[in-house]
């Protein structure tokens, strides 16, 4: 078995980092394109990282949605990190101190996470520092390209360029709901309400943020009620 | 409240329950979440996320409904055929570029 350090950490976290620039950099584009100032969307991808989140977050922005809204909805759309994070903590070595864990849980996102579980016996500090640097680095670098090439883009070019961040949540949501009636059903509920909260005029007084809300609890809730999955399927994971 | 400070507050909320979100769970919990229904949910979160985001939202991520409905098809047939996420989202990207040229001609 190969040791678990920093440089072997590090060069797992090529692929993550490789796919992160793409999405980081559409993320700076779609910042740009909704009014952000490029700092801000660096100074975001910095001290956030992550996808969704994010893109929720420059939305509400966007709509001058208040602090308490924005609070809920990354509180929301984050709450599975908390998952992943009590999840990793039963993988991390005797010797991963409080402060380790205080800074490395800042990168926890859903591929680091999805590496750190697959690895075998516990991990040390020293992997977890290696996985999440080039990911980091890219994540912001990726965003400040976007940003400021967004900026100076023509306009068709950017034009285009706005849908490459819903392209990838598209490529990401439904393979598995081909395979899974769940994630089917999950996904049509979500979209469905969503749709109806943007469109219905009695329903205006939504903004965004709310909105993500009120459909992933509701699509997320009814997946979980109607279509529990087994045990293996949850013990594989 | 001024577009600065407005800007800053939002990105300090957005980072800082963000990362309560993962640190907490990770420095001071040990036990196991055993509710079937919480890990169920829980599993879902991500699609319905994505899902409620990317609807309408993506119909108006371009110049025109017209173009964004055409590389909204794109990316579903693609996703579809399980293509990578950087293949699905360039070809969206082509898509609507195509459309609007397409529409020039006829405008």
């Amino acid at each position: 078995m190969k040791e678990l350090n920093f440089k072997t950490g590090l060069r797992d976290g090529i692929p993550i980092a490789l796919g992160y620039l793409s999405v980081s950099f559409t993320f700076g584009i779609t910042a740009v394109n909704m009014g952000i100032p490029p700092i801000t969307a660096i100074l975001i991808s910095l001290t956030n990282v992550t996808s969704a989140g994010q893109v929720a977050g420059i939305g509400i922005i966007a709509a001058h949605g208040g602090f308490a809204e924005m609070a809920l909805a990354q509180l929301i759309i984050n709450i599975r990190y908390a998952l992943m994070s009590l999840s990793l903590s039963q993988k991390l070595d005797a010797k991963y101190s409080l402060s380790h864990r205080i800074i490395t849980s800042f990168c926890v996102t859903d591929e680091v996470f999805a590496v750190a579980s697959g690895k075998s016996g516990d991990i040390p500090a020293r992997y977890m520092y290696g996985l999440m640097t080039l990911p980091y680095l890219f994540w912001s670098g990726g965003t400040a390209v976007g940003a400021f090439l967004g900026a100076i883009l023509p306009d068709v070019i950017k034009s285009a360029l706005g849908i490459a961040i819903y392209g990838m949540f598209i490529a990401i949501f439904i393979p598995p709901s081909k395979k899974s009636l769940g994630v089917m059903s999950v996904v049509i509920t979500a979209a469905a309400l969503s749709w109806f909260i943007y469109y219905l005029p009695a329903l205006d007084f939504i903004s965004s943020g709310i909105s993500i809300i009120i459909c992933t609890i509701i699509a997320a809730a009814l997946g979980a009620l109607l279509f529990p999955r087994g045990k293996e399927a949850a013990d594989n994971e | 409240m001024s577009d600065a400070l407005y800007l800053f507050t939002s990105v300090a909320v957005m980072a800082l329950v963000t990362y309560l979100i993962r640190m907490l769970p990770l420095s001071l919990f040990r036990k196991k979440i055993k509710s079937r229904f919480v890990l169920d949910f829980l599993y879902y979160v991500p699609y319905a996320v994505l899902a409620a985001m990317t609807i309408p939202a993506v119909f108006y991520s371009s110049n025109s409904v017209i173009s964004a409905a055409a590389g909204f098809l794109v990316a579903a047939v693609l996703a579809f055929f399980e293509r990578g996420l950087l293949t699905v989202a360039v070809c969206a990207c082509g898509g609507v570029f195509l459309t609007e040229l397409i529409m020039r001609l006829f405008v």
